[in-house]
């Protein structure tokens, strides 16, 4: 029986079968490859979270000096209290790690409206705080996630023991201008943070200026030509930093 | 067995290194190169050859996905409806591309990053799909793996030798994968250290691929002036 080739029937029956054969052959390489795939993200997060008290860690030793450095993972709420605090090993499969709190994810599922420097609908959120000791001094890293140009902008911020003085910081991008937006990964913005204090009171503790303004210890110069991702990053600071402030102000400065 | 094979016909079963096999072969290599001749695949070229190792690893991925898109397709190029053919071609690719980005991920994660979009962007590679439709959908599995085997060299090799030169002028160092970066100049060369060397900073720009790119066309057109148009 000769099978007409260019009948509808025969295309149609031909695009299902192959989407079937496509679709299984492609979710069972998703499914086997997942537990390697997050491994290494999570690999890559204590890299950023280390790289904030800028200790070098590379993908092989990544969970040891994790290990030496941080000493406790916090969660806390939107308001700024105390959820859990976990120590030593991080348990991948626990929900209430805050070491497994995906603030990107939470990010998408709870968009605080265009120029919300205060992240109003993130009442039902978590956020970890890491707690790292180094040389004998506290830093305290937390993790923040914003909108660039193209897409999600995150970052890691340490503060130092007194909870306002910037330490260190990494931001990272999805797709942000390569040579524009993109330098936000840079060392050269990095390290313009560094020693610059949050102010005591909001909504805005940060700034980060457009290219070439004066700025003072509140505030650090923008990248020029990318001027809606500095914006990101301000707001993303600000936002985030908002809650963690009431945190540290709430829980940390009470017991001294 | 005849090695005569400029008069053969898919009838006769002929051998997989036959004159006209190995053309399918060298080809892509000089006369008929994909980047340097067809001027297709420029995108990725230009924004990856910054160091070797991603050079190599994204050659890999190109690699994997011509010769499995290549091969499935003549395998299939009986079955296919001619109405949705390039569907049919898109779907593989895509699939393939997939998967590649999918192992990068779990297995050079480093390198996966580094080379971000230009993974998924093989899929619009024009190389890939001018092969599957040029070539594959009329050609046996034999002689449309080594065509594919072919350009995707043709690829490779201006891909390594870009970024080769790149990486050396604009970074002062070599990397390939599971090695990391090796800089093979003493720190005490470079001017901050106090001597004579600096990089070139603008070779780790794009324009200076675009340049590069030029100079081998260049090179290959002066060796090889049958490649010239006539105005």
């Amino acid at each position: 029986m000769a099978i007409n080739k260019n009948g509808t029937g025969y295309t149609f029956g031909f695009a299902i079968v192959m989407v079937v054969v496509v679709g299984a052959a492609l979710a069972a390489t998703a499914i086997s490859l997942k537990p390697l795939q997050q491994a290494n993200a999570a690999d890559k997060k204590m890299m950023d979270i280390l790289g904030a008290i800028k200790v070098d860690a590379q993908r092989d030793n990544a969970k040891e000096l994790f290990a030496e450095y941080v000493t406790s993972r916090v969660s806390i709420n939107a308001s700024g209290t105390q959820v859990a605090v976990k120590q030593g090993e991080v348990n991948a499969t626990d929900a209430t790690d805050p070491f497994n709190i995906d603030i990107k994810k939470d990010y998408r599922s709870h968009k605080p409206a265009k120029g919300d420097l205060t992240w109003g609908n993130a009442d039902d959120l978590n956020f970890p705080v890491f707690e790292c000791q180094r040389e004998g001094e506290t830093y305290y890293v937390v993790p923040m996630v914003g909108s660039g140009l193209w897409g999600p902008i995150w970052g890691y911020v340490a503060l130092e023991g007194d909870m306002q003085t910037i330490y260190g910081a990494k931001f990272d991008h999805k797709t942000e201008t390569p040579g524009l937006g993109a330098e936000i990964k840079e060392d050269f913005f990095t390290v313009k943070f560094e020693g610059k204090t949050l102010a005591e009171v909001g909504p805005t503790y940060f700034s980060v200026l457009k290219g070439g303004a004066v700025t003072n210890e509140h505030s650090v110069d923008g990248i020029t030509g990318g001027t809606i991702t500095s914006k990101g990053v301000d707001e993303m600071l600000n936002r985030t930093m908002g809650i963690y402030l009431k945190y540290f102000n709430n829980e940390q400065r009470a017991q001294r | 067995m005849s090695t005569d094979t400029t008069t053969a016909v898919e009838t006769k079963r002929e051998s997989l290194f036959s004159k006209k096999n190995r053309k399918l072969l060298k080809d892509p290599l000089d006369d008929s190169n994909p980047i340097t001749v067809q001027v297709l695949g420029i995108c990725s070229a230009l924004a990856i050859t910054v160091q070797l190792q991603q050079a190599v690893i994204m050659s890999l991925s190109v690699l994997f996905v011509m010769i499995g898109g290549n091969v499935i397709i003549s395998l299939l190029r009986n079955l296919v409806p001619d109405r949705i053919r390039i569907i049919v071609q898109l779907v593989v690719v895509a699939s393939l591309v997939i998967i590649v980005d999918q192992v990068l991920k779990a297995f050079q994660p480093d390198i996966s990053e580094k080379l971000s979009v230009f993974v998924g962007l093989i899929i619009t590679n024009c190389i890939i799909m001018g092969r599957l439709e040029a070539f594959a959908l009329g050609n046996k599995p034999g002689p449309s793996l080594l065509d594919a085997i072919g350009n995707a060299m043709g690829y490779a090799w201006i891909l390594l030798v870009v970024s080769i030169v790149r990486e050396i002028f604009g970074s002062g160092a070599i990397s390939l994968p599971g090695m990391g970066q090796v800089k093979f100049l003493p720190t005490s060369w470079f001017i901050s250290e106090g001597g004579f060397y600096e990089n070139n900073n603008l070779m780790i720009l794009p324009p200076m691929a675009l340049i590069t790119v030029g100079l081998i066309i260049w090179i290959q057109r002066s060796r090889n002036q049958a490649l010239i148009e006539e105005n």
